[in-house]
């Protein structure tokens, strides 16, 4: 199989006036055709910076090192008219509320269409068939008539299918998906995992999905990489990860969840603490102050990402868990 | 438990008269946020409620605070309905019931420290006690949900979500409430931040002893920490029963897909499961189905559905459900 996004040694920092944050460091990851890489972490765990690093769309004070190749060429940093010409076509990105990526004054035919004449150079018509069909296949009711709405008039699940079916206008090779189902209720984010399911399945893309929770995860991913502070903890085949978690973080994520399959009697496992201010990290290994395995190791010396068996990966001094 | 309830809600209903736009002001329209809504808490009960958004289980919680006037029904709250009592007397119980809020640094006065934060229930029900006095109590609760007493003259804003929500709780404890509704006081937390929460929650209570209406969209979080649960729809009560019962016995096609569509983390499990998918989304409250209001997602729903809104009818005497074609799954 060949990578379609290899990104190798990204560093992803902003510069603040309290200093300099870095949100994502030496990350390197590959996402295969066809496949679903999860990427799991909690907030400020720097899982969608590694993205907004990928598309172009890091903010003004952000700064992005390493190499991000799509298809064998390298995008980092790339022009804005270069980056054009792949991105919101060969990868494109869906995110958590839908309402801020569309545009509130403009119909939903306008905003597919759009795409559609100056990406692929369709007539007026053709990218108006073309529209009505992909908000099909995203199951919108009567898409002939709704695609001349605008986005308000669209309840929270229908505006996250709009935002699908622009995303895959110009067949992309990779979508990615940040958070995409978190503003949902639980209903209609079966809907989406099951449109996105679907989707893998017909169309053979591949999927990054970014989520903070395991179980979005779980029914979809092939893959997952488990980031924490701005680091991979453990990168693993799906199933094993959640079967036998490695890392200490990751059990201990899997641990403090409730299940709705299982009554729990009593308390949950919980990590303490929480995680650690990305302007002041910790010697030694970032999650040591969490972690209830920590030894004299962990605060002297961090932890790199080794292999520990075929297709995993962790950044823990200890043999096993 | 045969206890006398501490709460009993009846047929509790909250319209809501929604003015439509036009330059002479057209008819108005009234949703019905809550809409007949009857059930009991009991001392040391933890009662869950769920549904999707706009299924009216903030409003429930509001109303039943009286935050919220209620149009038509009546809580009682130890034998005495909260509506009919004039102001004062309602600020005299509002010792004894509390709320935690969703957005722990919205609900929290940015200018007050924690301190003041903590300690203004304690001296408005308390103008007695000496300063000295108020301070031990406000570090001992801080001590308490898990907060160190050196932070007492810090700001909200010095504080993480979590340790936020440690502040709400503590403020609605300061008094011992009989009562604290906690309207979705995970939802805006990390998973590990979480677990730490559901757990002081659960702790306190078993120290305390008080009664938590627990409102969530979770239905993990809400099975591990409820006694009971209650299932809202559109602003009607679709089912009711123990916590066993709910998850391993649903009764109702909306609580069976509810249940269905919670992700489980076990890639095994997700393949196999048979996931009930429901179409379309929540139908507007202001202009709901006839009948019962789920009919136009319900894979069951027959002719009758759409004619008569069915009774709650007790399947047992923990477990009550409101469907004309109430069983297991298919």
């Amino acid at each position: 199989m060949t990578a379609i996004l290899d990104v190798r040694n990204l560093n992803t920092s902003f510069s603040t006036p309290e200093g300099t944050v870095r949100a994502v460091n030496d990350v390197s990851f590959s996402i295969e055709a066809g496949e679903t890489l999860g990427i799991v972490g909690e907030s400020g765990s720097g899982k969608s910076q590694i993205f907004m690093s990928v598309m172009g769309l890091l903010a003004k004070n952000g700064r992005a090192e390493g190499s991000v190749q799509f298809k064998g060429k390298e995008i980092l940093n790339l022009k804005v008219d270069e980056l054009n010409k792949i991105r919101g076509v060969k990868m494109s990105m869906i995110f958590q509320d839908p309402m801020t990526s569309l545009n509130p004054y403009l119909s939903v035919k306008r905003q597919m269409t759009e795409v559609l004449e100056t990406h692929r150079g369709m007539s007026q018509d053709a990218a108006l068939t073309a529209a009505v069909n992909l908000l099909d296949i995203v199951q919108i009711p009567e898409a002939r008539r709704r695609v001349h709405m605008f986005p308000h008039e669209f309840s929270g699940g229908m505006r996250q299918r709009v935002m699908i079916a622009m995303a895959l206008l110009c067949e992309p090779e990779l979508l990615i998906a940040d958070e995409p189902t978190t503003a949902l209720d639980v209903t209609v984010q079966a809907q989406i995992l099951d449109l996105l399911g679907k989707l893998k399945r017909e169309t053979g893309m591949a999927i990054a999905l970014i989520t903070h929770d395991l179980g979005v995860i779980a029914g979809l991913a092939n893959r997952v990489m488990v980031m924490y502070a701005g680091e991979v903890a453990e990168r693993a085949n799906a199933g094993p990860l959640f079967k036998t978690p490695q890392h200490p973080y990751t059990q201990g994520l899997l641990r403090s969840m409730p299940r709705l399959d299982e009554h729990r009697a009593n308390r949950l496992q919980t990590i303490g603490g929480q995680p650690p201010n990305l302007q002041h990290l910790p010697d030694g290994c970032r999650f040591r102050d969490r972690c209830s395995y920590a030894f004299d190791r962990c605060a002297a010396e961090q932890p790199l990402l080794r292999t520990i068996a075929e297709g995993r990966a962790k950044a823990c001094h200890l043999e096993a868990l | 438990m045969s206890t006398a309830p501490l709460l009993s809600v009846q047929d509790l209903k909250v319209h809501f008269d929604v003015s439509r736009k036009g330059l002479f002001g057209g008819p108005t329209a009234v949703v019905k946020a809550v809409d007949g809504v009857t059930f009991d808490l009991r001392p040391g009960e933890t009662l869950g409620l769920v549904g999707e958004s706009g299924c009216g289980k903030s409003t429930l919680g509001r109303a039943v605070l009286r935050l919220l006037p209620a149009t038509a029904g009546r809580v009682v709250w130890l034998g005495e309905d909260l509506h009919a009592l004039d102001h004062g007397e309602m600020q005299q119980k509002r010792r004894d019931m509390q709320i935690i809020f969703q957005d722990p640094l919205a609900s929290l006065n940015p200018r007050m420290t924690v301190g003041q934060i903590i300690a203004e229930p304690l001296t408005v029900f308390n103008p007695n006690l000496s300063r000295q006095q108020v301070k031990d109590r406000v570090r001992q609760m801080m001590a308490k949900v898990g907060l160190l007493p050196n932070q007492i003259n810090r700001y909200p804003h010095e504080f993480s979500g979590g340790q936020a929500q440690r502040i709400g709780i503590a403020r609605a404890m300061i008094n011992s409430p009989r009562m604290i509704v906690c309207d979705e006081p995970v939802s805006a937390l990390d998973v590990s931040i979480q677990a730490q929460i559901v757990n002081l929650l659960m702790d306190l209570q078993h120290e305390m002893g008080m009664s938590l209406i627990f409102i969530s969209h979770n239905l993990s979080v809400v099975r591990h920490i409820s006694h009971r649960v209650m299932v809202l729809y559109l602003g009607k009560v679709m089912e009711i029963a123990d916590r066993d019962s709910i998850y391993s016995n649903p009764l109702h096609p909306y609580t069976q897909a509810l249940n269905s569509a919670v992700p489980i983390p076990d890639p095994d499990l997700e393949k196999q499961k048979n996931r009930i998918v429901l179409k379309g989304d929540l139908p507007s409250p202001l202009n709901p189905p006839s009948g019962c209001p789920f009919r136009t997602r319900c894979p069951r729903a027959t002719e009758i559905c759409a004619q008569v809104m069915p009774d709650l009818l007790p399947a047992s005497s923990s477990h009550y459900v409101a469907c004309h074609h109430a069983g297991p799954p298919d």
